[in-house]
């Protein structure tokens, strides 16, 4: 994923991230982590946290650092910033919550690789103050969270033929009772790679057909 | 900007480079001593789950031994067999063999055997990288699949019979994975392998490691 990040003029407010921009419906970022994990409601809303946990972070700590910055070094600063944070986060949530790293442990270096939080740093952070940044990173987090979890949804439905398996990895044994059970083999192709992207184009269809029906009315 | 102040770069550069390495450092130091106890923890109650039923309950502090054989375990380091000691009497030897051939990375197991039969008293794959949805079905946190080991030695099933049904084996594949139940049913077949060679020699060692630990005890 090396796109380059695009050079709107990131609003503030709430829906500019969430919807107007979504990381992965609009700028369609991040998509490397996104396809690759979401095989499942479980595993999308892990990454779906773990990410927006690490998007507020750097937001916030390359906001505070924007008045050092030298512009023709940022890439490189971001870039470490966000590294740096990424590894410390995989460090803490083992020694701290090692159940849940247990769960997320696979997804925490993946985020590094997610270009959503490069652009969010480009485009916001190492212009705006930390409130806006911050604010900018929670409306983009969610709005990737929110997409993680449907296409996780989508796919385990199809694909495995239940809803919110393995819940307890992340809530504990009474969680398991969540689980839901269509009764269908479920067809594997959902799970699979391809699965990843044919799910990903009917949320951005649907996504497009919400938008130009507004705008018909 | 940058290019008229090659000293600010510099400056720059080394700040921030520090400034990560010193974050990354501190947080390691902070966690390596619990993530090294959560690692130990999760160990014994690993090792119980690969153990004989029967003999759960009792005071078992395994002694741990070492053995070396990359062709057979999968790693060109020595790993770790723990043998749980009634008194000096070994009951079982649980290996840490490694599958070095798993689909996104070695596969680390535990496989259990029983000191006596030399039946598998349990398999379990302790830390894998197995893809999301279907290697994954190794692990038991996802699926029942690595059970179909337990009871089984190394002549049961014959040596042909040690593959998956696709390769005209017993045990069976995983729907979508081909990689991930081959290499780890080949190296619980290796570790069995590996045992049955070298059985008494090891046993011989953890008694003498069961004993030396007594004398220390005792001291």
């Amino acid at each position: 994923m090396t796109q380059t990040p695009p050079l709107t003029n990131m609003e503030p407010g709430w829906t500019a991230g969430f919807w107007r921009e979504n990381p992965a419906l609009v700028q369609m970022l991040g998509l490397c982590p996104l396809l690759a994990v979401t095989t499942s409601f479980v595993n999308g809303l892990l990454l779906g946290l773990a990410t927006a946990t690490v998007l507020l972070l750097t937001n916030v700590a390359i906001s505070l650092l924007r008045g050092v910055l030298i512009p023709a070094l940022r890439i490189p600063f971001f870039v470490l910033i966000i590294a740096a944070l990424v590894t410390s986060i995989d460090f803490l949530t083992n020694a701290l919550f090692f159940e849940l790293h247990e769960a997320v442990g696979l997804f925490i270096p993946l985020i590094v690789t997610n270009c959503a939080i490069l652009a969010q740093a480009e485009t916001v952070a190492s212009r705006q103050p930390v409130g806006h940044s911050a604010l900018a990173a929670l409306a983009a987090g969610s709005g990737f969270l929110a997409v993680l979890i449907a296409l996780g949804s989508l796919r385990e439905m199809l694909g495995s033929g239940t809803l919110f398996a393995n819940l307890d990895q992340l809530l504990g044994p009474a969680a398991a009772a969540f689980r839901i059970e269509f009764g269908l083999d479920g067809a594997l192709i959902a799970i699979l790679p391809p699965g990843a992207f044919f799910g990903l184009a009917l949320l951005i269809a649907i996504r497009n057909a919400v938008v130009s029906r507004r705008a018909r009315q | 900007m940058a290019e008229s102040r090659p000293f600010a770069s510099l400056l720059f550069v080394i700040a921030i480079a520090a400034g990560s390495t010193a974050l990354v450092t501190a947080s390691w130091d902070f966690s390596r001593d619990r993530i090294a106890a959560n690692e130990r923890a999760r160990l014994l109650a690993s090792l119980s789950s690969v153990l004989d039923p029967a003999l759960l309950g009792r005071d078992l502090d395994p002694v741990l031994i070492d053995a070396l054989d990359p062709e057979l375990l999968g790693s060109e380091e020595p790993i770790d067999v723990f043998v749980p000691v009634d008194g000096t009497t070994p009951l079982a030897a649980i290996f840490a063999s490694v599958a070095p051939d798993g689909y996104n990375a070695p596969i680390h197991l535990l496989v259990g055997i029983s000191a006596a039969t030399g039946q598998v008293t349990g398999v379990r794959a302790v830390e894998h990288r197995e893809t999301p949805g279907l290697g994954d079905q190794i692990d038991i946190a996802k699926s029942e699949w690595i059970l179909q080991f337990d009871g089984r030695s190394v002549n049961d099933p014959a040596t042909a019979g040690w593959a998956v049904k696709q390769d005209e084996g017993e045990f069976d594949a995983i729907t979508g994975a081909t990689v991930t139940p081959r290499a780890v049913v080949r190296a619980v077949h290796n570790t069995l392998l590996y045992f049955a060679s070298h059985r008494e020699e090891l046993l011989s060692r953890a008694r003498d490691a069961a004993l030396e630990r007594q004398s220390e005890v005792a001291e």
